[in-house]
């Protein structure tokens, strides 16, 4: 057994601790908001924060996580759709099929804090998650929009 | 009225909380069991021995079925049954699926997969083009040869003539959903099955006939992919099969979900080809006789490899009216992946061909290849006499009176049509299939989009630049796409609806369309609003259920919203139209006298709300539940003798790509792209404007960083992200201008909108040609760009040009 703080929750979970993060979320905690793209860190669709820094939860192990680490997913990235990624990500339209943008919203979440003004150049380096409907106009806008939201 | 307002997708909400759910999100029961695939590590051989008892006695292990265990039909196929879902004795690819692991847990099936060993004797694979023709391996008896004119002629008496060759590799996926199924067993033999799939009723299909079951004791359901691209037009069968075979054996709910790697190793992918062209043409840039020859490596199973080919060769004309022309399509037999359905279905590879041959026409002139192209167009809509091709001869046909055998609901089925149909030839302005282009708006359109990019003046200024930067070049072009629109398979032009209204005025819309990502289900859902006179809220919109609607056609071709809209106006103005009668004898008024619109009804001087309109209908005993059904008009087609109508209409577009190469290493950027294209009066211009801009990513993604590599062994060596590049966020155009040419389909189609999915994907071939035009100007030599063109590519293009 091994304590995770998930969205603020403290939780209990019972699997190898070699279980990649993203199969303990989705199948462990039921969170099936974060999901599995390829596997090898390479698209990002699993993007989750551990103490606010973007990770691809596909390549972190159960056991690199320490309890006092806080976990935060795209279900906990807001009580109330509030954030302004998700304000910004709402009012451009940016996914089509949806698939990778639990991974590019938190993303983007955690480019934003480093980024809080960023350039046209900035997003093209930070924003490296894949998407195969090709949204990569909207959220660039969608982050500008959320900077100014912020 | 909700129709042609820019209303988010239909999930938005759910899309970013992360509460949107596909098929492995569904919550399985808690006994549920998990599949995998045992696979050949041969392309082509014999399977002599199997020794699985390893895999059986691996942790968590179930069962392991073989060919031998499956009990009914042992085959996935949408067209040839010639695609076994397991092996029987010979393999035919690297990666095709021999056996089959159930276990506990998903990576239990994984591990004990690996376990298997099978012995194969090994066979010579066939692998490219160049040995399938040496070998006459293919599909169908001969090559499909369709002409116009005469073209032997023409070329010889043309003043200039030039001969060349476009190779173009195939395309992933990468859907970033990969492929998922669930079975539930239900009591009788039932079965209930969610997939990952755009054509429900093609799983239905395939699973009753593995489970020896008519079709009536299967569901399958889809709310959402992630992700389809065409990919899972097909490809889904053998999962969905897979577990529902197991989940028949086991009485245990079964999933099965494609590992990344799995996934680009098992499935098919766009089909790769090589297209040889002979031109004549002369001083003035006109194209007078083409001599086309379309070879594709079709993999190992036929899939729906002749629709594909054949809507290369519809589209080998693209936006020019060619005199004489002659297009000759090879579908060749080789031992790699089954290629199949992907955006465009072989249209994008006949559109490169024709645009190859402008490229190189103007280059051989000296002449802008924009003005070449315009030169070539058909004749404008205006232009043309109207109405439409003539319609199919009235001549007595037989009907065959016992059941057909295969897949009538796939496209793949074309083959086996014993209806060909009564076609007429058009005699102006003509296809080379002798359909007449009546609704032809690229002069306006290309007008328009030149002005409004600057393309003279910027071309004028790239020509200063490039003379006066030696180690970087800059390039632009301009390429058009007209696309036709419908299923070159007649009878899948049909869709159903099933639309209730509850006594609280409420609306529950369903139809066979199937939803990844494009946008469907809310516009047609604005297009039920609009029917009601209601908000968009008021309509829910459901999964797609083959126990709703039956006998559902693939959501592909672009036809989702044209045929599905369609279906659901029906459906919702059966209702319309019986409430209004309802009110209309309450009020003693006329039926047509009675107006829906914001959310009110107004007869005969009073105003009511929708609610109570439906809770009046309600209470006078009246029907609130309708079916809606619609078919294409106006289309036959003869695809062996190439000659008829097989589109309703054309959906077109322009693009203009600038890119600059960097002509040491061939790196290459898209430094600005503008966009103008044609979606009718859309039903969202704001969904619709997200499918152009993605097209355009995903076509010019197709024809630059995305390479497929085989080794000589068979093998797929680019399996993965890290090796096959789609592309990211730093590969979009540095500025990226989109527009809707914003004008009603002739065409009778639902609010005369355009078919919007496929089309733009073709604008990317205008980034292919910009590289072109940036090696061009390293030398005095065409620089014979092939595609993909990776910085390799443009390496060795730019060494070419210099001669």
């Amino acid at each position: 057994m091994q304590t995770l703080t998930v969205n603020g929750n403290n939780l209990e979970v019972d699997a190898e601790p070699d279980t990649p993060l993203l199969w303990v979320l989705r199948e462990q905690l039921g969170l099936t908001g974060t999901k599995y793209g390829c596997g090898v860190a390479a698209c990002g669709a699993c993007t989750v924060h551990i103490d606010g820094m973007p990770v691809r939860s596909c390549q972190v192990q159960l056991q690199d996580v320490r309890p006092e680490e806080t976990i935060t997913t795209i279900e906990g990235l807001s009580p109330d759709l509030s954030h302004p990624i998700q304000q910004a990500w709402l009012e451009l339209d940016v996914p089509q099929c949806g698939y990778c943008q639990s991974g590019q919203i938190m993303a983007a979440a955690a480019f934003l804090k480093d980024y809080p003004d960023p350039t046209d150049e900035d997003i093209k380096a930070g924003m490296t998650n894949l998407c195969r409907c090709g949204t990569y106009n909207r959220i660039k806008a969608g982050i500008k929009r959320a900077a100014e939201l912020s | 009225m909700s129709v042609g307002k820019p209303l988010p997708h239909d999930a938005a909400h759910l899309h970013v909380t992360g509460a949107a759910r596909y098929v492995d999100d569904i919550p399985a029961p808690a006994n549920a069991l998990s599949l995998a695939f045992g696979l050949s590590h041969v392309a082509a051989g014999t399977i002599t021995a199997m020794d699985l008892s390893a895999v059986r006695a691996a942790p968590g292990v179930v069962a392991v079925l073989t060919a031998e265990d499956l009990p009914f039909d042992n085959d996935v196929s949408p067209s040839n049954h010639d695609e076994p879902l397991l092996a029987t004795g010979e393999v035919h690819y690297m990666g095709q699926p021999v056996f089959m692991v159930v276990a506990d847990s998903h990576l239990n099936a994984r591990k004990a997969a690996r376990l298997g060993r099978v012995e194969i004797d090994p066979r010579g694979p066939i692998l490219s083009i160049e040995s399938a023709m040496e070998a006459d391996s293919r599909f169908e008896d001969g090559p499909r040869i369709w002409t116009k004119g005469d073209v032997g002629q023409a070329l010889q008496d043309a003043p200039r003539r030039l001969q060349g060759r476009i190779e173009m590799g195939g395309q992933e996926h990468f859907y970033l959903e990969g492929h998922a199924a669930l079975a539930l067993p239900q009591e009788g033999g039932d079965m209930v099955v969610h997939s990952s799939t755009q054509h429900p009723t093609e799983i239905q299909h395939k699973v009753a006939e593995a489970l020896g079951v008519p079709m009536n004791a299967v569901r399958v359901e889809v709310r959402r992919m992630g992700g389809g691209f065409g990919g899972k037009e097909s490809q889904g069968n053998a999962l969905a099969v897979a577990c529902a075979v197991a989940a028949r054996a086991t009485g245990r709910p079964c999933r099965m979900r494609y590992d990344r790697d799995d996934d680009m190793v098992i499935t098919g992918k766009r089909h790769d080809f090589r297209i040889d062209y002979d031109v004549g043409y002369d001083d003035t840039g006109r194209v007078l006789a083409v001599d086309f020859t379309q070879m594709t490596r079709c993999g190992w199973a036929m899939d729906l490899s002749l629709p594909v080919a054949d809507r290369a060769m519809l589209h080998a004309d693209n936006a020019y009216l060619l005199d004489a022309v002659r297009i000759t399509s090879h579908r060749l037999k080789t031992n790699t992946q089954s290629a199949t359905a992907y955006r465009g279905f072989g249209g994008p590879q006949g559109v490169l061909g024709i645009e190859r041959v402008m490229d190189e026409v103007a280059h051989a002139l000296g002449m802008d290849a924009a003005d070449v192209r315009r030169r070539n167009y058909y004749r404008a809509m205006g232009d043309v006499a109207g109405g439409p091709a003539p319609r199919p001869a009235d001549s007595p046909r037989s009907f065959p009176t016992e059941m057909k055998e295969g897949d009538i609901a796939s496209r793949g089925s074309q083959a086996f049509d014993d209806d060909r149909a009564e076609v007429g030839v058009a005699s102006e302005n003509t296809t080379p299939y002798g359909m007449k282009v009546a609704d032809f708006i690229l002069h306006e359109m290309t007008d328009a989009l030149l002005e409004r990019c600057d393309y003279f003046a910027r071309r004028d200024a790239i020509a200063q630049w490039n003379a006066e930067n030696g180690l970087l070049k800059r390039g632009i072009a301009f390429s058009p796409v007209k696309f036709g629109i419908s299923f070159t398979l007649t009878h899948l032009n049909q869709a159903g609806a099933l639309v209730h209204v509850y006594q609280d005025g409420s609306v529950h819309m369903n139809h066979g369309g199937t939803e990844m990502g494009q946008g469907l289900f809310q516009k047609v859902a604005q297009v039920a609003a609009s029917r009601f006179g209601i908000g968009v809220d008021r309509v829910k919109i459901t999964a797609t259920d083959t126990g709703k609607v039956p006998n559902t056609s693939a959501t592909a071709a672009s036809s989702g919203s044209d045929l599905n809209g369609m279906a659901v106006q029906a459906a919702c103005d059966t209702i319309r139209d019986r409430i209004a009668a309802c009110l209309a004898e309450l009020h003693q008024c006329s039926a047509e006298d009675v107006r829906f619109a914001d959310g009110r009804v107004r007869v005969g001087g009073e105003d009511m709300s929708f609610t109570r309109a439906v809770q009046t209908a309600y209470e006078n005993r009246v029907s609130l539940s309708a079916t809606g059904f619609y078919k294409t008009p106006d289309l036959a087609w003869d695809r062996i003798k190439g000659q008829g109508r097989p589109f309703f209409y054309f959906a077109q577009g322009a693009a203009v790509t600038e890119v600059v190469i960097d002509t040491l290493t061939g790196e290459n950027r898209i430094l600005r792209t503008d966009i103008l294209h044609d979606a009718g009066a859309s039903l969202n211009p704001g969904l619709d404007i997200g499918q152009v801009e993605g097209g355009y990513v995903q076509g010019a993604g197709w024809l630059t960083t995305e390479e497929l590599v085989w080794d000589d062994k068979g093998r797929l060596t680019t399996h993965a992200p890290s090796t096959y590049k789609i592309p990211a966020c730093s590969d979009r155009p540095g500025v990226f201008n989109v527009d809707l040419w914003d004008q009603p389909n002739p065409a009778q189609t639902v609010y005369r909108s355009k078919a919007v999915g496929e089309p733009p994907f073709m604008l990317g071939i205008s980034a292919h040609l910009a590289l072109s035009d940036a090696c061009a100007a390293c030398g005095p030599a065409y620089p014979d760009l092939q595609a993909p063109a990776t910085a390799e590519e443009v390496l060795r293009a730019v060494t070419r040009a210099r001669g």
